[in-house]
């Protein structure tokens, strides 16, 4: 046994140790699985007391399966082996005669919490880092080792559901109140809780009347229904089987994924033969290749100074501070950064809830009316209205005030970065650091490296953008960049189909059947169509601009902020009307060019690779995850990929 | 009465001479000043001594980390944060190391975490220190009475249900009347007086009338307005944000409609009916905080920062608790007998303004021989203070006074009116309920 270890205690209990020898992480390979099987052995010889299963790694508990191994499914007999071995090992775990007990500190993920859930009792250590999941749902595969068959006994169908539904985590805290675990107790005691509880042996918790009446087979039923329909209004059963399969596993086969036959639609076979999930896997390794490019070089800031406090330079302040930066927030007047300030405050509450956590973030953010924080910060980032001499002199004054190691970046959208950095006196100190809106929500943040710009300099605005938690994608500057461009020419086509009098929702719902997760017209709503008009004169593009976008936006009409653009807009949604018949090929004349423009935009080398591009595109603009990135799709469709396995992509 | 000009009568006394060691105000900075409106303000005292420590802090050449500690003057710390100058220095990022204490001398505990500050860089044992006071008065508690305290206390260790059927037997509504924490900080616990009796004291001695006392709270009024007007308020002013994102950048209390005719309507609140004193012409109850940087030399040198003054001379008196708001004369002559000055050789004077009447008393007690000779021990009257030197951008009457704050205010305004006005000398006084005074001489550098 290389990856687990056995210690037994004086006091007859046993401590079953999970520490990958070959790898940073624990996860559950082919090999740790059948060493597991190995410890049950011994342990069966001599059972012990009780058994408290835990990490050795400071980082966390497990983080699931080993994902390297999905890639390498060749077949269906593969892929079932794979649901197999963990589904009997987790089996066997549960039915030892000795009690047996999961000290969770840290992320338990995936097959990581069904581990933990194979244990009769469980011990979350209540901090920051602990997290509770099962996110299977978001590689578009089923929590197919017990996950599905014990949570809903453990917590309920409805909160059950909705965690394997949404992949989302939950805290130690919110761990206990749910049931999923026994005790959320802080490291001090971590030790003697998990010793005291398998020696006291508590009788497990019961569901309450109403939650066990969920589990009711019949019950099942009524609630995978309904849950079902929730399920229909944010993925279709063709683009994202998993999220059914869960639903009919939990509902017909109590969580056995290998209880389907092949035709059943909840069957690994099914799973396995769209492409989806192979794509999803794509989609994280495209994560984790993002993350890793933040990685590079030891720039660790501690400051940032945001300068202009309007929508997006408010807002990266407030995700800045929210992710533990001291923040200066600098604007002309404090009027104009009391807005900022109060949105600030909301997102703290939402995202942090706990009064000590929200009073700290605002402490954090400091509103700097004389600029102060110039001098202090280790990134400067301007978010001011896009003018290029007002952005040159500002540099201009700021270069002289800022410290000689602070990276000083812009976070326009439409001034070519060499403009701007002709006012420094050391030009290759400028880069981009460009977001998108809404700034809480959008993942990707491309780092602009001009053509003047020290690749350190580069390297450090993504390391910071990886510090604040989102993932950071290399771009050349170029009009649009990377994400801006090839959005342009999908939503173009998009306006041109409504000016040929196609009606709008139809125009979405082609976008929507094809997989994006908003339509073209909801989203130029959304953003703005004078921000629309904006992008689509800087991108030039030739031709007529869109005659009804041009008229929206003429009359004031720009959309969700207004009330009104393409769709009337009250309480922030959208009133739209039934879908007429989407026309055919009108999907392939969305699509069409938002491909050709990321071909384009790969041949010029705004990125560094076609992975890139793809990431830009998903995580950027939202293209269809599934589909696993517009230049992936293309070679798909056109044959060119057999293999849409994630091997492709590291 | 005390007598503090024993100490002084024969000479320069001992302590004075340890008083070598020049004491320095790099900067300062104070919250807006919010009227209490009869319920909790939008800021805890904490929120407000970290924001303008924050921004203070912000501009200067040092780390939060390299002050030596933090002392706030607090009066009615909230009950969760009893050591708010700890609390306060943690949110404004000092760090783990930095040591922070608060202080206690009722209106002048900004004064007094000054005064601290100096003692200890005088001590050698701190080189840069942040000083301060703060307090949230709209904060202020509601207590159980006595005897509701005593009904609880019964009703927890009852066992029974006899027990408890013949505790809320007992019950008398009048029990849950609350005892307003503010009224019992505002009485002397000595000799039983509201503040605004002692200010009623004051009139009835130097035969102040109500016109005059009306008079003058409209001219701090007056004067307020013309400073916010011309910006004059700007630099020490901090401007806060609350969670909905609503601004406060000014001193609220201060009114337009402030005039005598209008002063001349309210009702004595004090001495009721009959009295003198009204909400108008007193103070006002006000959430705010107030921070100024001491340096010794070696801090300076060391961080080469810019000193805006010194503090040269500081004084604390006793007098009777029921004549507390002569306080400023008591404090504030030894230091002018020391340093050899009369009243009018100063450029300015910031007298806290607790009351119109105790302001005026003051004023009237200096130019009286015989309050002079009697209870200052001095060979006859000091004389008038020119009042064109006296509170030029107003007082508490129109910004209010939020009691641990005021004393780190003055000493700080006296330093914007002298950098301003060209002046080299400056006093800060405050009377303190309790029957005490308190004065700083600050120069210009």
């Amino acid at each position: 046994m290389g990856h687990w270890t056995i210690t037994r205690e004086g006091d007859g209990l046993a401590t079953l140790t999970l520490d990958r020898a070959d790898a940073g992480t624990n996860t559950l390979s082919a090999e740790v699985l059948r060493e597991l099987g190995e410890a049950l052995d011994l342990l069966e010889r001599d059972p012990p007391r009780g058994l408290i299963v835990r990490s050795g790694k400071a980082n966390g508990f497990v983080a699931g399966a080993d994902i390297d191994e999905f890639g390498r499914l060749d077949s269906e007999a593969d892929a079932i082996a794979l649901v197999k071995r963990g589904w009997d090992a987790f089996e066997r775990l549960a039915a030892v005669r000795y009690p047996t007990l999961a000290l969770i500190r840290g992320f338990c993920l995936g097959g990581g919490l069904e581990l933990a859930l194979a244990c009769r009792y469980r011990v979350a250590v209540d901090e920051p880092g602990t997290r509770l999941g099962l996110p299977e749902v978001m590689l578009g595969i089923v929590p197919g080792w017990g996950g599905i068959k014990r949570l809903p006994r453990l917590a309920g169908a409805p909160a059950a559901l909705d965690m394997m539904l949404t992949g989302k985590t939950i805290d130690a805290k919110r761990a206990k109140r749910m049931g999923v675990v026994d005790e959320a107790v802080p490291p001090r005691i971590m030790e003697n809780t998990a010793r005291g509880v398998l020696k006291a042996l508590p009788a497990p918790r019961k569901l309450p009347f109403t939650l066990a009446l969920t589990l009711n087979p019949l019950v099942r039923r009524v609630i995978a229904a309904q849950a079902r329909k929730q399920v229909a209004r944010r993925a279709r059963r063709q683009h994202y089987p998993a999220p059914y399969a869960i639903l009919d596993l939990f509902a017909k086969h109590d969580g056995d994924a290998l209880a389907p036959p092949p035709s059943d639609p909840a069957s690994i076979a099914t799973l396995l033969r769209t492409p989806t999930a192979g794509n999803l896997v794509r989609v994280f390794r495209l994560q984790e290749r993002l993350k890793s490019l933040g990685k590079e070089g030891a720039f660790q800031p501690n400051h940032v100074h945001v300068i202009g406090a309007g929508t997006m330079g408010g807002d990266i302040a407030a995700w800045c501070a929210l992710r533990g930066l001291t923040v200066t927030l600098q604007d002309q007047d404090a009027a104009r950064l009391a807005p900022a300030m109060g949105r600030a405050a909301k997102l703290f509450k939402d995202r942090l809830r706990d009064e000590r956590r929200v009073r700290d973030a605002l402490d954090r953010l400091a509103p700097d009316v004389a600029g102060d924080g110039v001098a202090r910060a280790d990134v400067i980032v301007e978010a001011i209205f896009e003018n290029v001499e007002a952005k040159r002199a500002l540099f201009a004054a700021v270069e002289r005030r800022a410290k000689p190691s602070a990276i000083l970046a812009t976070n326009t959208s439409s001034i070519p970065l060499e403009e701007i950095a002709g006012a420094l006196a050391d030009p290759t100190r400028l880069c981009g650091i460009h977001f998108f809106n809404p700034v809480a929500r959008m993942m990707l943040v491309e780092v602009v490296v001009g053509a003047r710009t020290r690749p350190e300099i580069a390297a450090a605005a993504a390391a910071f953008v990886r510090s604040i938690d989102k993932l950071p994608l290399p771009v050349k500057s170029a009009p649009g960049f990377l994400v801006n461009r090839i959005l342009a020419p999908y939503m173009a086509a998009a306006f041109r189909a409504v000016d040929e009098g196609i009606a709008p929702e139809t125009v979405d719902e082609a976008a929507l059947a094809f997989g994006m997760p908003m339509g073209p017209i909801e989203l130029a709503d959304t953003v703005g169509l004078d921000i629309a008009v904006a992008v689509g004169r800087m991108l030039g593009g030739g031709g007529d601009p869109p005659r009804r976008l041009l008229e929206l936006a003429n009359a004031g009409h720009v959309g969700k902020k207004s009330g009104r653009g393409f769709y009337t807009w009250t309480s922030g949604k959208p009133a739209k009307q039934a879908p007429g018949a989407v026309p055919p090929g009108l999907a392939d004349r969305l699509v069409a060019p938002f491909v050709a423009e990321a071909q384009a935009a790969l041949a010029e080398g705004i990125v560094g690779d076609a992975d890139l591009v793809d990431a830009g595109a998903i995580f950027g603009t939202g293209f269809a995850p599934f589909r696993g990135g517009p230049l992936h799709y293309a070679a798909a469709r056109d044959g060119k990929a057999a293999d849409p396995a994630p091997r492709a992509v590291v | 009465m005390t007598h503090p000009g024993n100490r002084v009568r024969h000479g320069i006394p001992e302590f004075v001479m340890a008083m070598q060691e020049p004491i320095y105000v790099v900067d300062g900075a104070r919250t807006p000043f919010l009227k209490a409106r009869n319920r909790p303000g939008p800021f805890s005292a904490s929120d407000l001594a970290t924001a303008a420590g924050r921004a203070l802090l912000l501009r200067q050449p040092f780390a939060p980390a390299e002050l030596d500690e933090v002392i706030l003057g607090c009066a009615a710390p909230s009950a969760d944060e009893v050591n708010i100058a700890r609390v306060a220095a943690l949110r404004m990022g000092c760090g783990h190391k930095v040591p922070a204490w608060t202080v206690m001398r009722n209106c002048a505990s900004g004064m007094q975490a000054i005064d601290a500050g100096i003692a200890n860089i005088r001590a050698g044992k701190s080189g840069l220190v942040l000083a301060g006071g703060v307090d949230a008065l709209s904060r202020a508690p509601l207590l159980f009475s006595d005897a509701m305290t005593l009904w609880l206390a019964n009703w927890y260790a009852a066992r029974t249900l006899g027990q408890r059927a013949a505790l809320v037997a007992k019950f008398r509504p009048s029990y849950l009347a609350p005892v307003i924490g503010l009224m019992k900080g505002l009485t002397d616990p000595m000799v039983g007086l509201l503040m605004g009796q002692t200010a009623e004291n004051l009139a009835y001695r130097f035969g102040i009338t109500r016109g005059e006392m009306d008079a003058y709270a409209a001219r701090s009024h007056a004067r307020v307005l013309a400073a916010q007007k011309s910006g004059r308020l700007d630099r020490e002013v901090v401007p806060l944000y609350d969670r909905a994102g609503k601004l406060y950048a000014a001193d609220d209390g201060v009114r337009e409609d402030s005039t005598p005719e209008n002063l001349a309507k309210l009702r004595p609140f004090f001495d009721r009916k009959y009295g003198n004193v009204t909400a108008g012409n007193s103070s006002q109850v006000t959430d705010g905080g107030a921070w100024v940087v001491l340096a010794s030399q070696r801090a300076v040198d060391e961080h080469k920062l810019a000193p805006r003054g010194r503090i040269v001379d500081a004084q604390w008196a006793g007098l009777d608790p029921a004549q507390m708001g002569l306080g400023p004369v008591h404090a504030a002559t030894p230091i002018l007998q020391r340093q050899g000055l009369g009243l009018n050789d100063l450029d300015c004077w910031e007298l806290n303004e607790a009351f119109a009447a105790q302001v005026i008393a003051c004023l009237r007690a200096w130019d009286d021989d015989e309050y002079c000779r009697t209870e200052l021990g001095l060979p006859g009257k000091m004389g008038g203070l020119d009042e064109g030197k006296l509170n030029v951008d107003g007082g508490a009457i129109a910004l209010g006074h939020p009691v641990g704050a005021s004393g780190t205010r003055i000493v700080l305004h006296v330093l914007e009116v002298l950098e301003r006005s060209g002046g080299r000398r400056g006093m800060a006084a405050i009377c303190i309920g309790g029957g005490l005074g308190g004065a700083m001489l600050v120069e210009r550098t």
